[in-house]
C-alpha cells in the first residue's frame, strides 16, 4: 500500500483514502462488521446528537431540552470538551465524525467507531439478542412520530405526563433475558397434532363410562397474579394497567423499547469501549508497520490513544472512579498477551487460554460475555498489580473503611470478584418487583423491593417514582422493602 | 458498501423543539425571573435575553436509586501503602455508611442555570399581549412574492424545458401529421399483398412498391422533434396578503414635559414599538412630536433630539389626519395610535382635541390609545384628561391611563394591550 499523506487538514477524498486503507487492514484481522456510515457534522449538530443519547431522531421531551442546555453551556463556557465520535447500533452502522477533528483524529475514529464498535454491535451476545439494528431506525421514526401525532391528538401536557412517568421507570423497562416469542401458527398446528396423535394412541373406550365432574364446580380463580414476580415494570404496566388508554400503553412501549435498546450498551461499557480501543491501537499501529502512516501521524495518533486510556489513581485530582477505555483496553491487551507470551502465573490462571491464538480467544471473549461476567473471566493477576487495584469496604456497621483486599497472592481472586460485582446491575440500581396486581379486589400494585446488602432506597426520590407509577396505574400502588429472611421491613405507598 | 455523507449542512436546530418544551415546562420559574429582570434593567438592555435559575430539585428527573447506608464494597485502583486490614477514616467525617460511590453525585445539587435568547425573552414579557381589535384590513401590495406553477408555455428559457410534455407534444404531432400517410400505407401495402398473391403483373407490382417506399420516406420525413413541440414550465408572481398596520406615536414635547416625563414617554413608545414589530410582518411607524406645531420626524429624531415650546394639542392630532389621508387610507391599513402627554392643554385646546379625536380619528382608527404622565402624585386632574374623559368609547377603541414612575410602564402597557377575553 502506497504511504498515505498525512497533514492536520481532512478533506472528503483523503478521508476515503485512509477508510479503505483501515478497511483493508481490519479485513487481515478478520473483523466482521455491518457496512459503514461515516457522516461529518460540526459542533452543534454534536450538541444535538449528545442530547437524544446519540440517537439521530428523537421523540420531543423537555428532559432532552434540559440534557441539551447542560450541555451547550459547559460546552461554551469551556468546562466540557465534546466528544470526537458517537456511533449507532444499527445497520448500516452510523458513526458521527467531527469536522474540527484532525486527520489524524478522523482515522482514528474510523478506526475505533467504525470497526471496533461496530463489530462489537453486531456480534456481542447481548446485542445479538435484545437490539435488533437493522430495524432501530425505522422505529425511532415511527416513535417521533407516533409521539407526536399523540400530542396533537391529546394535548403536549397529556403526552409529557406519560413520558414522564415512563421515564421515571425506564431504567425497570428492560427484560434481561429473552421472553419466549408468540408460538407461529405451524408450531401450533405440529403441537396439536402430536396432541392428537397421543390421545388417539391412549384411545380406551372405558374412560368414556367414567361420571363427569358437574359443571358448578369450578372455583373462582384464587391464585395469585402474577403468578411469577415480574422485573420489567414498564411491561407490566403496559400489558395490565387497568387505567391506560391504547395510545399511553404504547406510549410507555416507546419508552420501554428505547429502554432495551440502550440495555446491552450498559452492561457491555468496559468490552465495548475497550474493544474498539483496542481495534483502534491494532490497526493503527499495523498501518504503521506497513509504513501506509508516518511518524507525524502516529505520534499525534498516541498523544490522543494515551489521553484516552488514561487511569488516575484514587487520590489522583480528576479521578471519577474507573476509566472503562483504560480497564477495558488494558483487559483486551492483556490477554492478546496471555495468549502470546503466557508466564507461568498465567498457565495457572488461565489454562485454557494460555498459549491459544489470540484472534480467535479474543473474538470469543467479545462475542461471549458482558462486563461482570468479561472482568471475572479474564482480569489477570497482572492486571491487578498493573493498576493496583485494591477493594474498600465500607460497612454501615463500622465507624471506619477497611481495606479488604490488594494486589497480593490472597486478594487476586476476591479484586476480581469485586470489581466484577461493581458492574452487575444489582449493585448499580436496587433491585425492584412486581409481585402482585390484586386484580379482583381493589386493583392495588404491590411491589417488592429485595433489600440487598443492607442498601436502603433514597425515600424521596422513591416515593416520586412511585407517584409516577401510581399516575400509570391508578389505583394503589405499594412498595415493600424485604430483608432477606422474608420480613417486611417498610412500606410505603400511594393512593390515588 | 460504504458511505461518506456531509451532514454538516442540516440543520443544526434539531434540539430547538425540546429546548421549548423545557421552557414551556419551567414557565412559571421563567416568568417570575423575567419580571425580577424588568425591575432592573433599562428598556434598551431589557431586549437581551438573561439567565434563568430553576432549583435543582424541581427539575431532576428521580428513579430508583440507592441511598447512603448498607454495605459496600468498591474497587480503586493507584494503590500505594495500603495493606489488607487497614482502616481509613470516612472521607465526609462519618456516620453510617456514605455511599460515596457514585461519583458526580455532588454536582447535581447546583440550581440549573440557563439562558433566554432575546425572541424567548420577548415572548414571555409580551406574553398574553394582543393588540386590541387586530383585523386584517385589506390586502396588501404584494411585499412578499412567490413564484407559482402556472402550466406550461411554448416559449421560454432552456431551464425551464419540461423534457416530458415536450416528448408528449411531439408524439402527438408525429401522430396527427402521419395519420393520413400511415391510412394511405395500409391500404398500399394490402393492394401489394393482394396483387403479388393474384400474380398481377410486375408493373402493377413496381408502381405499388414505389408508392409504399414514398410513403414511408414521406412518414420518414415528420421530424421526430420539432421546434414547436417545445413547452417549458410557467411560473407566474403571486402576490402574498399581509395585514399590515402602521401606528402613529404622537407624543408632546413641550416645555412643561420635563426629562423625566420625556424618558416615561419614551419608554412606553419603545415597548410599543418592541411589541408591534412582533405582531406584524409590516408595520409602518409614523413619529410626529408637537410643541405648538407639530411635525413628523424620524425614530431617532423623536426618542433623542431634545426640543422644548408652547403646547397645542389639536396640531398634532389634525397632522395625524392628514397623513392617514396622504398615506394610509383607512380602507388598507390598521391604523393605531398613542399619545403620550403631561394633558397640558390651554384654553379651548383640550375640548377642540378631544372633539377632534372623537370626531375624525377614532372612525378611522383601530385603537387609540392615551397615556398621561402627570406633574405630580396627588392626581390633579388636567385639562385634557377631563375633556379626554368625556368621549364615549362606543367600540372600546378608546382608553387613557396614568403613568407616574418607570415601573408602571409596564403594568399599564400590559394592561392597555392585555388580550381579550372572549
Amino acid at each position: 500500500m502506497n504511504p498515505l499523506p498525512h497533514g492536520p487538514e481532512w478533506d472528503f477524498e483523503l478521508i476515503e483514502r485512509y477508510h479503505v486503507a483501515i478497511a483493508e487492514t481490519a479485513g487481515e484481522f478478520g473483523l466482521d462488521t455491518y457496512p459503514n456510515q461515516i457522516e461529518i457534522i460540526n459542533s452543534e449538530q454534536m450538541l444535538d446528537a449528545y442530547a437524544s443519547s446519540g440517537l439521530p431522531i428523537g421523540y420531543p421531551h423537555w428532559s432532552y431540552g434540559k440534557a441539551f442546555i447542560r450541555n451547550e453551556q459547559s460546552y461554551r463556557k469551556g468546562y466540557q470538551g465534546l466528544a470526537y465520535e458517537i456511533v449507532i447500533n444499527s445497520s448500516p452502522c452510523i458513526a458521527y465524525l467531527m469536522e474540527e477533528n484532525t486527520m489524524t483524529m478522523q482515522a482514528l475514529v474510523i478506526a475505533h467507531a467504525s470497526y471496533g464498535h461496530n463489530s462489537f454491535f453486531k456480534n456481542n451476545y447481548l446485542f445479538r439478542q435484545f437490539t435488533d439494528a437493522e430495524a432501530i431506525l425505522d422505529y425511532l421514526v415511527f416513535a417521533r412520530r407516533y409521539v407526536m401525532e399523540c400530542e396533537e391528538r391529546y394535548g403536549v401536557a397529556e403526552v409529557e405526563e406519560v413520558l414522564d412517568s415512563a421515564h421515571a421507570l425506564m431504567d425497570y423497562g428492560v427484560d434481561r433475558y429473552k421472553r419466549p416469542g408468540p408460538i407461529s401458527a405451524k408450531e401450533k398446528v405440529a403441537r396439536k397434532s402430536e396432541r392428537d396423535e397421543y390421545e388417539q394412541r391412549q384411545f380406551n373406550d372405558l374412560w368414556r363410562t367414567l361420571p363427569q365432574k358437574s359443571a358448578q364446580s369450578s372455583i373462582p380463580d384464587n391464585r395469585p397474579f402474577p403468578a411469577e414476580p415480574e422485573e420489567n415494570i414498564l411491561y407490566f404496566v403496559e400489558k395490565h394497567s387497568p387505567r391506560l388508554a391504547p395510545w399511553q400503553r404504547e406510549l410507555v412501549r416507546i419508552v420501554r423499547k428505547l429502554a432495551q435498546y440502550f440495555y446491552p450498551q450498559i452492561q457491555t461499557k468496559v468490552m465495548n469501549e475497550g474493544w474498539a480501543t483496542f481495534w483502534h491501537y491494532t490497526l493503527t499501529n499495523r498501518l504503521y508497520e506497513k509504513r501506509v502512516v508516518n511518524d507525524a501521524f502516529m505520534f499525534e495518533f498516541l498523544h490522543n490513544h494515551t489521553n484516552v486510556v488514561t487511569q488516575r489513581g484514587f487520590d489522583e485530582r480528576g479521578y471519577h472512579g474507573i476509566n472503562p477505555y483504560a480497564l477495558g483496553f488494558a483487559m483486551m491487551q492483556d490477554i492478546r498477551r496471555i495468549c502470546e507470551r503466557p508466564t507461568d502465573e498465567d498457565r495457572a490462571f488461565f489454562p485454557d487460554l494460555a498459549g491459544t491464538d489470540w484472534k480467535k480467544s479474543l473474538d470469543f471473549a467479545m462475542r461471549n460475555f458482558k462486563d461482570e461476567s468479561f472482568i471475572a473471566q479474564y482480569l489477570s493477576p497482572r492486571m491487578i498489580r498493573d493498576l493496583r487495584l485494591f477493594v474498600v469496604a465500607d460497612h454501615s456497621g463500622e465507624a471506619e473503611l477497611e481495606v479488604d483486599s490488594i494486589h497480593d497472592e490472597h486478594g487476586y481472586r476476591r479484586v476480581r470478584r469485586m470489581l466484577a460485582e461493581q458492574y452487575r446491575r444489582e449493585n448499580m440500581l436496587p433491585e425492584i418487583q412486581v409481585t402482585r396486581y390484586e386484580r379482583d379486589t381493589d386493583r392495588s400494585l404491590l411491589l417488592r423491593n429485595p433489600i440487598f446488602r443492607g442498601r436502603p432506597l433514597r425515600e424521596e426520590e422513591a416515593d416520586q417514582v412511585l407517584r409516577h407509577l401510581g399516575r400509570l396505574w391508578g389505583f394503589p400502588v405499594r412498595l415493600e422493602a424485604v430483608s432477606t429472611d422474608g420480613k417486611v421491613e417498610s412500606t410505603r405507598e400511594w393512593r390515588p | 458498501m460504504n458511505y461518506l455523507i456531509d451532514r454538516r449542512l442540516n440543520g443544526r436546530n434539531k434540539s430547538a423543539v425540546n429546548r421549548e418544551r423545557f421552557i414551556r415546562r419551567y414557565k412559571d420559574h421563567i416568568r417570575r425571573a423575567v419580571k425580577g429582570m424588568i425591575a432592573d434593567r433599562s428598556i434598551k438592555e431589557m431586549v437581551q435575553g438573561g439567565d434563568v435559575k430553576v432549583p435543582a430539585k424541581d427539575i431532576s428527573e428521580p428513579g430508583f436509586r440507592y441511598g447512603s447506608g448498607g454495605d459496600w464494597e468498591t474497587v480503586h485502583p493507584g494503590n500505594k501503602e495500603f495493606v489488607t486490614g487497614d482502616r481509613i477514616a470516612r472521607p465526609n467525617g462519618g456516620g453510617g455508611g456514605s455511599g460515596g460511590h457514585e461519583p458526580g453525585e455532588g454536582q447535581s445539587v447546583d440550581d440549573f442555570v440557563f439562558t433566554l435568547s432575546r425572541d424567548e425573552f420577548l415572548n414571555i414579557f409580551f406574553e398574553d399581549l394582543e393588540l386590541p381589535n387586530l383585523m386584517r384590513t385589506a390586502i396588501a401590495e404584494a411585499e412578499n412574492k412567490k413564484y407559482v406553477r402556472a402550466g406550461y408555455v411554448k416559449d421560454g428559457t432552456p431551464s425551464n424545458l419540461s423534457v416530458a410534455r415536450t416528448m408528449k407534444t411531439a408524439l402527438a404531432r408525429r401522430i396527427a401529421l402521419g395519420g393520413e400517410v400511415r391510412d394511405q400505407l395500409v391500404l398500399a401495402r394490402a393492394a401489394l399483398e393482394v396483387a403479388r398473391s393474384e400474380g398481377r403483373p410486375s408493373a402493377r407490382i413496381q408502381a405499388l412498391e414505389a408508392e409504399i417506399a414514398e410513403l414511408e420516406a414521406r412518414l420518414k420525413r415528420v421530424p421526430f422533434l420539432d421546434d414547436v413541440d417545445l413547452r417549458y414550465r410557467h411560473r407566474v408572481v403571486q402576490a402574498q396578503p399581509a395585514a399590515r398596520a402602521v401606528m402613529f406615536c404622537l407624543m408632546d414635547v413641550s416645555a412643561s414635559m420635563d426629562e423625566h416625563k420625556k424618558d416615561l414617554a419614551k419608554r412606553f413608545f419603545t415597548l410599543l414599538y418592541l411589541f408591534l414589530t412582533r405582531k406584524y410582518e409590516r408595520v409602518d411607524l409614523v413619529f410626529i412630536r408637537h410643541t405648538d406645531e407639530a411635525e413628523e420626524v424620524d425614530e431617532n429624531t423623536f426618542f433623542h433630539d431634545p426640543r422644548s415650546g408652547g403646547t397645542v394639542v389639536l396640531s398634532a392630532l389634525e397632522l395625524m389626519k392628514t397623513i392617514c389621508e396622504a398615506r394610509y387610507p383607512n380602507s388598507e391599513w390598521n391604523i393605531y395610535a398613542a399619545q403620550a402627554s403631561d394633558g397640558d392643554a390651554f384654553g379651548a385646546d383640550a375640548g377642540r382635541s378631544a372633539r377632534f379625536v372623537q370626531e375624525h380619528l377614532l372612525p378611522i382608527t383601530r385603537y387609540f390609545a392615551y397615556v398621561e404622565i402627570p406633574d405630580d402624585q396627588e392626581g390633579r386632574r388636567s385639562s385634557l384628561w377631563v375633556e379626554y374623559e368625556t368621549i364615549p368609547s362606543r367600540d372600546g377603541n378608546f382608553a387613557m391611563r396614568r403613568v407616574s414612575s418607570a415601573e408602571e410602564i409596564y403594568p399599564v402597557f400590559r394592561d392597555l394591550f392585555s388580550k381579550e377575553t372572549a
